[in-house]
């Protein structure tokens, strides 16, 4: 289908401070036992989409990943690993692999997005319209939710500068504004021209970006060669491309304009400017097409591109892993609401539990854990080989690998990573246990974060 | 013979629009002013041979023994239908014209030697239809004429002249006995083996006969067999003449008729189409009964399905892939432009295109288009342009020389599919362009519905050329396409009217011109476009405005069809209820479910114009009456599979 798709799997979020480390980049953050990058992945696979390029940011965090690739997707995935420097954004890490991009279309993806929605779906309404870039909007992850209110306070931590603003045509195919980031709390400024061309502008504040774009190849690298101060795909070169989708700069076009006249070299010009005519005048029409005739609607003089939006089904999933809370969101909702995310079952084949231990609905438990008596495990997601011991109550927690747990400990609403230890009557309440940290006996937090000291 | 038509000495009222089958087709108007076919009244013509030349024109629409329609339990008007009786001399099959589908049931239920004649004649009837349809088709007669020409003149007979039942009969007996003599063994035999065949059939049948729907079915076939025993000879005398002839007719048909439509109400070719196809059909609920066979609107199941599907239909280009999902959105509509974009596509393939090792090129690229034909059916039925379009493509593919290397076959491929849109569709809109401006005198009001891009092109033509005249947009639901056309009209500076459909005949009266576009026109001069088109060409005619169809000669089709039912287009059935801008009047909209139960909407895209509202059609071979369209599809035919 002409189509390349780049993984954009860089990032150090600093939102996950905690959580991610040397060892663990973001990518292979474990979410319900698997890299979050697993998800993406698996993803593309099942939609038939087999060459990849994944852009790691960083030597060393594009050998984890492709170690770990290379691992798992053994037969199914051809996967190209481009490593990039680090914080050059997602811009720079396109550009840095621009040479490598000859379909006509690219579909860049988040590496952190754990969603259902079908890349194919993108990718036909880009191809419909013939866009030059095609956003995939999805309504705003409902966010710390969970029932019981021992989570209330997780509230604060919800930035509602994270989302998007986002102006959309009537017909909700176009995408006329849209606002990212810091520029969501200053003032926004919208497009007289754009608002006069189509007349009406949906402003939604319930849609988010999940940052799954089709460019047009050209398109694309044609503003990354321009624009070489834009360092981030979702804040300069979306927006950059949605403000000046009635006023593109000549070249955008005149490279589709020209292959297009390749076409039909064979018809004469007279015949060949009524073909275009019939075709135009038979299609729906965007607001394009008036606007780029003159009032004497003769010569096309102004250009324009078309920015398409791609809303998802509020029904489907969508969610990308950009902070904690989005952390504990996903991990709960893979394994309770979205569990169709994951192909196998649950609990994993060989855990060990003790006697009077229950492990309540929306659980997971990884291999080779083992669990004491009396233990309680509820809406948690336990990793493999942890050692637990009796009398242990986790409630809405993430515990990852090689965890040992020692007696009588109440983990609730926590992140505990890799190779932690936690010794015995520790009480952790809402807290993040970096990889590799060691909690002494009876020690009480509530609501820290707790790390190794780097050396 | 075929006596539907003998019963129209009933007086009635022509519908339009949605007219059934029964309607008879060709009552000649006599307020027409324009060069009709040289209708005459007066009745014995089938000798002459101006009446063989016209009478594909007036034969019945072809029946496919698929089509069901007859079958089904709700009863058709049939006018006249008590006259069956008078003419039983005629044919003794004639009641079962209305069960003429059924009859395998009931039958057995008879006994062997009655079986045997009943079957005979019904078998006749089947022979019959199919022969009438073979020459319906082949206008130009592809076979010999002679042969078929005593069924075809009785059907003209019939077809033109609504009285002289009595003497058609006559004329039948005189006309039977000599084939007859001629091949008596011959058909003999045949009689026998098709009375074994029915017996199986019937034999089959009876397993399901549990099923088989009662009341007039069964009653009308039990009374049957006893009055062919009464007087048969004629008509078991004419089924055994008719299928000595028929046997070559049959072959040639075999050969060049499509295979019949795919009938959406018949619930095993539908599972079994599932099976083959590329995409999901959805699941069709809450149809209206009558158009259950057409093939379901499918844009809002099918287009999720499709877009998850992208990246896995490997074996469609991206170009045709784009196209299937205009079509399927409605982003392109328009005969025309379908047909240039479907075009375009292919061209696009063809260029891209590299024979795999061990195949030709020929034989592999056919295949291929043909899977992208199918992908672009399942997407919304084909025009017939688009039909022909491919049909001229497959036949250049079909045509090219062995001896090409693949890359020169290409460019060939390519500058055909150019010159085809070159020359059939933006010369033929320029030449019709010049035809249609001659008729546009200073001070006119032309009236024009929808949006048709010919049309338009006229409009703007005459416009440019200095004419003065005022135009009259009509328009209607759900797809308001006028408006489109209004804006660019406006634009261009051209003194525009615009309304709705129900309001045509209050603006009829200071209307001096009716244009209208077309989506194909059918060898028996109906016109079949946009639904609307025939109320507006009817109002028209009513009120003595001439309507002039513009359509170019590539859209012309060979078959012939007398009514919109048959073959037809459904769309979006939620579009009829909701009035766009006005969310006021939502009150179809929250109906509990079981309410819905009860509601079917319909919404047809399109319907047929008989051709006696249309005084003149517009084509790039000059204006012609709509009686001349089979002379043009025999010569175009030739001419663009010569190409």
């Amino acid at each position: 289908m002409d189509f390349q798709v780049v993984v954009l799997a860089g990032g150090n979020s600093k939102n996950l401070t905690p959580l991610i480390s040397k060892d663990v980049p973001k990518p292979l953050l474990p979410v319900a036992n698997r890299p979050v990058l697993y998800y993406v992945l698996h993803q593309l696979r099942q939609s038939n989409l087999k060459d990849l390029i994944v852009v790691v940011e960083g030597e060393d965090a594009a050998l984890h990943v492709g170690g770990w690739i290379s691992k798992t997707f053994v037969d199914g995935l051809h996967v190209e690993i481009a490593a990039v420097p680090e914080d050059i954004g997602t811009a720079g890490a396109l550009r840095a692999i621009s040479h490598h991009l000859t379909a006509k279309d690219i579909l860049v993806v988040s590496g952190d997005l754990v969603s259902d929605v079908p890349p194919g779906a993108v990718a036909a309404t880009h191809r419909r319209h013939d866009a030059a870039v095609t956003a995939m909007l999805c309504s705003v992850p409902v966010s710390g939710s969970l029932e019981s209110g021992s989570s209330g306070g997780k509230d604060k931590t919800r930035k509602p500068g994270r989302y998007n603003i986002i102006g959309l045509d009537p017909c909700k195919q176009f995408l006329l504004h849209i606002a990212t980031g810091s520029e969501i709390e200053k003032d926004s400024r919208l497009q007289k021209h754009i608002l006069h061309a189509v007349g009406q502008m949906e402003i939604r504040s319930d849609l988010m970006d999940a940052h799954m774009y089709a460019f047009k190849r050209s398109v694309l690298q044609e503003v990354l060669d321009q624009k070489d101060t834009f360092q981030s795909l979702k804040q300069d070169i979306v927006p950059y491309l949605v403000r000046s989708q009635l006023k593109s700069e000549a070249l955008l076009n005149g490279i589709s304009q020209a292959e297009e006249n390749g076409n039909e070299k064979l018809s004469s010009p007279n015949n060949q400017v009524l073909v275009s005519k019939i075709l135009a005048n038979a299609s729906t029409p965007s607001f394009h097409e008036p606007y780029s005739m003159e009032p004497d609607g003769s010569a096309q003089t102004r250009k324009t591109h078309k920015c398409c939006a791609y809303i998802a089904s509020s029904s489907s999933y969508c969610v990308r892993l950009n902070s904690i809370q989005a952390f504990m969101d996903i991990n709960r909702d893979v394994t309770g609401e979205a569990d169709h995310l994951l192909s196998d079952n649950i609990i994993g084949p060989s855990p060990k539990l003790g006697t009077k231990t229950t492990v309540g609905p929306h659980c997971m438990l990884g291999e080779g854990s083992e669990m004491g008596d009396k233990c309680q495990v509820k809406r948690s997601v336990i990793g493999r080989h942890c050692r637990i011991g009796s009398h242990v109550k986790i409630v809405n927690s993430v515990v990852m690998n090689h965890v040992t747990i020692g007696d009588g400990c109440i983990i609730q609403g926590s992140v505990v990573c890799s190779n932690v230890q936690l010794q015995e009557r520790v009480v952790l309440k809402d807290c993040l246990v970096g990889a590799g940290f060691v909690v002494t006996m009876g020690n009480e937090y509530k609501g820290e974060s707790l790390a190794r000291k780097e050396k | 013979m075929d006596t539907r038509r003998v019963s129209s000495a009933v007086p009635r009222v022509r519908q339009v629009g949605f007219f059934t089958p029964n309607t008879p087709a060709h009552q000649p108007a006599p307020t027409r002013s324009q060069s009709g076919p040289p209708t005459s009244d007066s009745p014995p013509l089938s000798d002459s041979p101006a009446s063989n030349s016209l009478s594909p024109v007036m034969i019945p629409p072809p029946r496919h023994l698929s089509d069901n329609l007859g079958g089904r339990a709700y009863a058709l008007p049939v006018p006249g239908r008590g006259n069956a009786g008078e003419h039983a001399t005629v044919g003794s099959y004639n009641p079962s014209e209305s069960v003429l589908w059924l009859e395998s049931p009931p039958r057995s239920r008879i006994g062997d030697e009655e079986l045997s004649e009943g079957t005979e004649s019904s078998l006749g009837w089947y022979r019959r239809s199919n022969s009438a349809k073979v020459a319906s088709s082949l206008p130009s007669g592809g076979f010999d004429l002679s042969q078929v020409k005593q069924p075809e003149s009785v059907a003209a007979v019939e077809a033109k002249n609504p009285l002289p039942e009595k003497s058609e009969a006559q004329k039948e007996q005189a006309s039977n006995p000599k084939s007859l003599k001629a091949k008596t063994t011959k058909a003999e035999r045949r009689a026998l083996q098709e009375s074994q065949r029915a017996a199986k059939a019937a034999s089959k049948a009876e397993a399901n006969k549990s099923n088989a729907p009662g009341g007039a079915a069964s009653s009308k076939p039990m009374k049957q067999p006893p009055q062919k025993k009464d007087g048969p000879p004629v008509a078991s005398s004419v089924a055994a003449s008719e299928r000595g002839v028929d046997r070559p007719v049959e072959k040639e048909r075999k050969k060049d008729l499509p295979p019949p439509r795919m009938q959406f109400d018949d619930e095993s070719r539908v599972d079994k189409a599932k099976r083959r196809s590329l995409l999901n059909q959805p699941e069709a609920r809450n149809r209206v009964e009558l158009f259950r066979h057409l093939p379901p609107h499918k844009n809002g199941s099918q287009l999720p399905y499709l877009e998850s599907k992208f990246f896995e239909l490997h074996e469609m280009h991206p170009s045709v892939y784009k196209v299937g999902l205009q079509y399927l959105t409605g982003d392109t509509s328009g005969g025309n432009a379908r047909c240039i974009a479907m075009l375009q596509a292919f061209q696009e393939a063809i260029r891209d295109y590299s024979t795999p090792p061990e195949k030709t090129l020929n034989r592999d690229l056919t295949s291929k288009i043909g899977g992208f034909v199918s992908f672009l059916i399942e997407c919304r039925p084909l025009s017939m342009s688009m039909g022909n379009a491919i049909r001229f493509l497959k036949s250049r593919i079909a045509r090219l020389p062995l001896t090409l290397s693949e890359s020169e076959a290409k460019a060939a491929l390519c500058s055909d599919i150019d010159r085809f849109i070159n020359e059939k569709i933006v010369l033929a809109d320029k030449v019709i362009l010049r035809h249609a401006a001659t008729k546009i005198r200073d001070g006119d009001v032309l009236l024009t519905y929808g949006s048709s891009c010919v049309v338009e092109m006229i409009l703007l033509y005459a416009h440019e050329i200095g004419k003065q005249f005022r135009v009259v947009v009509v328009d209607s639901r759900p797809m308001l396409e006028g408006q489109k056309q209004l804006r660019r009209l406006v634009a261009k500076g051209l003194s525009c009217t615009y309304t709705q459909l129900n309001a045509i005949s209050y603006v009829m009266h200071e209307v001096t011109r009716v244009f209208l576009g077309a989506s194909s026109i059918f060898s028996n001069g109906t016109v079949y476009s946009r639904v609307g088109t025939a109320s507006v060409a009817m109002v028209a005619h009513a009120f003595h405005v001439p309507v002039l169809v513009c359509c170019e000669a590539y859209k012309f089709h060979e078959r012939v069809q007398l009514d919109s039912i048959c073959f037809n287009e459904l769309g979006d059935p939620d579009a009829v209820s909701k009035v766009p801008g006005r969310e006021d009047v939502n009150y179809l909209d929250n109906l509990t479910d079981k309410q819905k139960e009860n509601l079917q909407l319909l919404n047809l895209k399109y319907d047929a114009t008989p051709s006696d509202y249309i005084s003149v059609i517009v084509t790039d071979y000059g204006m012609i009456p709509p009686t001349s369209v089979p002379v043009i599809v025999r010569e175009y035919r030739k001419e663009y599979l010569l190409i």
